[in-house]
C-alpha cells in the first residue's frame, strides 16, 4: 500500500511538472546597464537588432567554467551573423572575476554584476543560467545549469533566431 | 530485510525515473509564472550535482605508536569522460611491523606483514543525480575482504539540499597462518542515508546515518582472554557473538568566517548490539593564507564504553559466560588527538590545471579505563590483577602530491 | 529499513509542500559555500586514510558522511 502511495505521488509530481512546461508567453527582457571588462558601459536595450545571449556565471562555479570554451566557440561562429554573447559575472570579488576571465580566455564581453542586482532582476535561480533574447528584445530561451551537449541546443536556437 | 530493501529501491527508482522523464533541457520558463514552481522541485528548475574533479594523488602514509609502525603508499587516479562519467582507481598498501601490547601480552615476537588494497569506482552524472558503484579488494596473508558499494545522491530544493543513500556488501575470508584447517567467513552489510543542507550563505550542515550488520566470524583467531585463577593467568580462546548490528549517526557543520577561513565541526554518536556506545567531537579550522597556501588545525575527542562481553581479565566463574573477549578495541577508553596540515599549490594554464604538495600530521593519545598493560614484567612487578591501565601515544602522517588536470 | 523509507517519504512530501518556502540562498550567493576551506573531505586519499586509522582502533564505524553542499551549481 505504501509502495503504491509513493508511486502515485511520484507520478502526480511528474504530471504536474509536465503541465507547467506547456505554452509560455514571450516577454521582453528587462533593460539594464552594466560596466564591462572593455571599460565601457553596456546597455541591453541598445543590442536590439542582434540576437543576444546572456550567460550568468562565476569563477567558483565549475560547470560555468566547463561551459566557457563552448561559449567562446559559439561567439566566434555567430557574431558575424548578428549575434552578441555577453557574460554576466556575479563574483563579489572583482579580482577573482578578472583572474577567471584570464584563465578561461573569455573571448566575448563580460559585464560585472558584483552586487547581483541584475541576477536578482532576472530572478536567476541556477548557476550558470543562459538566456537567449531575440532581435526584438524578447526572452525566447532559458537554460539552467550546464550539462554536456547544451552547446548544441544553444547553436540551434541562436541560428533559428538569427533567421527570423 | 530483503523485501523492504527492494521496496525502498523501488520507491527511489520510481521517483527518480519520474524526474528523469520530466527533465527537459530547453525550457522557456519564468520563475514568476508558477505556483507550480515548487512542485517542480524534482524537475528542471533544480539541476544537479557535478562530477568529482579529475585528479591524481600520490601519498606516503605512516602510523607509529603503541608498538606498531605501519606505512606505505596510496595512489589515486581519476578520469572524467564526456562530462558524464568518472572513473577512479586507488591502490593502497599497509606494511606492518607490530610489537603491540597484544603481541607483548602473548609473549610472541614482533611480526611483520603486508596488506594490499585496490579499489575501482564508476560515477555517472545525469541532471540532478549522481550514481556511484565501486568495488574494493583487500588482501593480507590471513584475511581477504571484498566489498561492493552503490551510492546515489540527488540535489533538490534549488540545490540547497542533497539527499544521499548507499548500500555496501562485504564478504571476507579469514584464515590463520600456521593453521591450514582454519577457514571462516564474514558478511558485512551497510545501509546509509544522508542529507546535506545549505542553511545560510556561510553555513552548511550534513546529517548522516549508517546501519551496519555483520554476520559471521567476528573475532581474532590469534587473540585470547585472560582468566585469573587466583595465582596466575590461564589463557582461553575468545568467544564472540556471530552477529553485530550497529547504528551510527553524525552531524557536521561548516561555517565560513568573515576572512578566507572556515570552522568545521563533526559530532558522532554510535551504538551497537554488543552494548558499546561511543561519542566523538571534532573541530577543524582551515584557512587560506594567500593564493597558494592553506593550513589546517584540528582537535578531536573520542570516548566509548565497553562491550557487554568484554573484560581485561575474567575470573574462573565469569569466564564461563556465553561470550568473552579481550580486544582493547571493545574496552572503555577515550582518545584525544590534535592535528595540523599545510597545502601549497601552483596553478597552470596548460593540460595540468593545478598541482599541490601537502602534509597532514595527527598526534593521538589513547587512555584505557579497563584494559591493563599485562606482560610478564608488569604482572611480576605489580601483582596479578594490579597491572597498570594501558595508554599509548601515536602519530599518523600523510605526505602527498596532487595534480588536477 | 522502514525508518529509511519513512525518511525518504517525508523528504518527498517536504519538497512538495515547499510551495510556500523558496530556496533562500540564491545560487549566485554560494561562493563561500563552494570554497575549498569549507570542504570536509577535500583530499580523498588523505581523508580516507585518517578514517581508516580511526576505524582500526575504535569500535565506532559508519556515518563518515558522503558529500553534498558544494557550489550548488548545475
Amino acid at each position: 500500500m505504501k509502495k503504491i502511495k509513493h508511486l502515485v505521488i511520484s507520478i502526480l509530481l511528474a504530471a504536474v511538472s509536465l503541465y507547467s512546461f506547456a505554452e509560455t508567453d514571450i516577454i521582453p527582457a528587462p533593460d539594464f546597464t552594466l560596466k564591462s571588462n572593455n571599460g565601457s558601459n553596456i546597455r541591453l536595450a541598445e543590442q536590439q537588432g542582434n540576437v543576444v545571449m546572456l550567460n550568468f556565471w562565476a569563477s567558483w562555479c565549475s560547470p560555468c567554467r566547463q561551459e566557457m570554451p563552448h561559449l567562446n566557440d559559439l561567439s566566434e561562429k555567430f557574431s558575424p551573423l548578428g549575434f552578441q554573447l555577453m557574460g554576466v559575472n556575479v563574483d563579489e570579488d572583482p579580482l577573482a572575476a578578472e583572474r577567471a576571465i584570464n584563465d578561461l580566455q573569455v573571448a566575448f564581453p563580460v559585464l560585472f554584476d558584483a552586487d547581483s542586482r541584475i541576477a536578482d532582476l532576472f530572478s536567476v535561480d541556477a548557476m550558470p543560467t543562459t538566456i537567449i533574447i531575440d532581435k526584438d528584445g524578447n526572452i525566447r530561451h532559458w537554460h539552467r545549469g550546464y550539462q554536456a551537449g547544451y552547446e548544441d541546443s544553444y547553436a540551434e536556437q541562436v541560428a533559428q533566431l538569427i533567421r527570423e | 530485510m530483503a523485501v523492504t530493501n527492494r521496496m525502498a529501491f523501488n520507491v527511489i527508482a520510481s521517483s527518480v525515473m519520474a524526474s528523469f522523464v520530466l527533465t527537459k533541457r530547453h525550457l522557456i520558463l519564468r520563475s514568476f509564472l508558477i505556483p507550480l514552481t515548487l512542485l517542480l522541485s524534482f524537475s528542471t528548475t533544480i539541476l544537479a550535482a557535478v562530477l568529482p574533479a579529475e585528479r591524481a594523488d600520490a601519498m606516503y602514509h605512516r602510523y607509529d605508536g603503541g608498538g606498531m609502525v605501519i606505512d606505505g603508499p596510496s595512489i589515486l587516479l581519476r578520469k572524467n569522460i564526456a562530462e558524464k562519467y568518472s572513473i577512479a582507481a586507488n591502490y593502497y598498501v599497509d606494511s606492518v611491523s607490530s610489537a603491540s601490547i597484544d603481541v607483548q601480552t602473548s609473549g610472541a615476537s614482533e611480526y611483520a606483514e603486508e596488506r594490499k588494497e585496490s579499489s575501482l569506482d564508476f560515477t555517472y552524472l545525469e541532471d540532478k543525480s549522481l550514481i556511484n558503484i565501486g568495488y574494493t579488494t583487500s588482501k593480507e596473508n590471513d584475511y581477504e575482504a571484498n566489498s561492493f558499494r552503490i551510492d546515489f545522491s540527488q540535489d533538490f530544493f534549488g540545490d540547497m539540499s542533497t539527499l544521499s543513500m548507499g548500500f555496501s556488501q562485504g564478504n571476507d575470508d579469514i584464515t590463520q597462518t600456521d593453521n591450514d584447517s582454519f577457514a571462516e567467513k564474514l558478511e558485512r552489510r551497510h545501509y546509509r542515508v544522508g542529507l546535506a543542507q545549505i542553511l545560510t550563505r556561510n553555513l552548511m550542515a550534513n546529517i548522516n546515518y549508517e546501519s551496519i550488520i555483520d554476520e559471521g566470524y567476528l573475532q581474532n583467531p590469534y587473540r585470547f582472554i585472560l582468566v585469573n585463577n587466583g595465582s596466575a593467568y590461564d589463557i582461553e580462546a575468545e568467544r564472540y557473538p556471530n552477529t553485530r548490528n550497529s547504528d551510527a549517526v553524525s552531524l557536521k557543520l561548516s561555517y565560513h568566517l568573515p576572512w578566507p577561513a572556515a570552522v568545521k565541526s563533526r559530532f558522532g554518536y554510535f551504538t551497537d548490539s554488543w552494548g558499546i556506545k561511543s561519542q566523538s567531537i571534532e573541530i577543524d579550522y582551515s584557512q587560506k593564507i594567500n593564493n597558494r597556501l592553506m593550513v589546517d588545525l584540528r582537535i578531536r575527542q573520542y570516548q566509548q564504553g565497553n562491550a557487554d562481553f568484554y573484560a581485561n581479565a575474567f575470573d574462573v566463574d565469569s569466564a564461563l559466560q556465553t561470550f568473552v573477549g579481550r580486544d582493547k578495541e571493545l574496552s572503555e577508553y577515550s582518545s584525544f588527538s590534535v592535528g595540523v596540515g599545510a597545502s601549497y599549490e601552483w596553478t597552470f594554464k596548460q593540460r595540468i590545471d593545478k598541482a599541490s604538495v601537502n602534509i597532514q600530521l595527527d598526534y593521538m593519545v589513547f587512555d584505557y579505563d579497563n584494559f591493563n598493560e599485562v606482560t610478564s614484567e608488569t604482572t611480576a612487578s605489580f601483582g596479578i590483577g594490579n597491572e597498570p591501565l594501558y595508554s599509548f601515544n601515536a602519530y599518523a602522517l600523510r605526505l602527498f602530491f596532487s595534480l588536477w588536470y | 529499513m522502514k525508518k529509511i523509507i519513512t525518511v525518504l517519504f517525508i523528504l518527498q512530501l517536504l519538497a512538495l509542500s515547499a510551495c510556500s518556502v523558496k530556496p533562500w540562498v540564491k545560487p549566485y550567493h554560494r561562493a563561500k559555500l563552494a570554497n575549498e576551506v569549507m570542504q570536509y573531505d577535500r583530499d580523498p586519499v588523505s581523508d580516507g586514510y585518517i578514517h581508516h586509522v580511526r576505524q582500526a582502533r575504535e569500535s565506532a564505524r559508519g556515518a563518515e558522511g558522503a558529500g553534498g553542499g558544494g557550489c550548488g551549481c548545475n
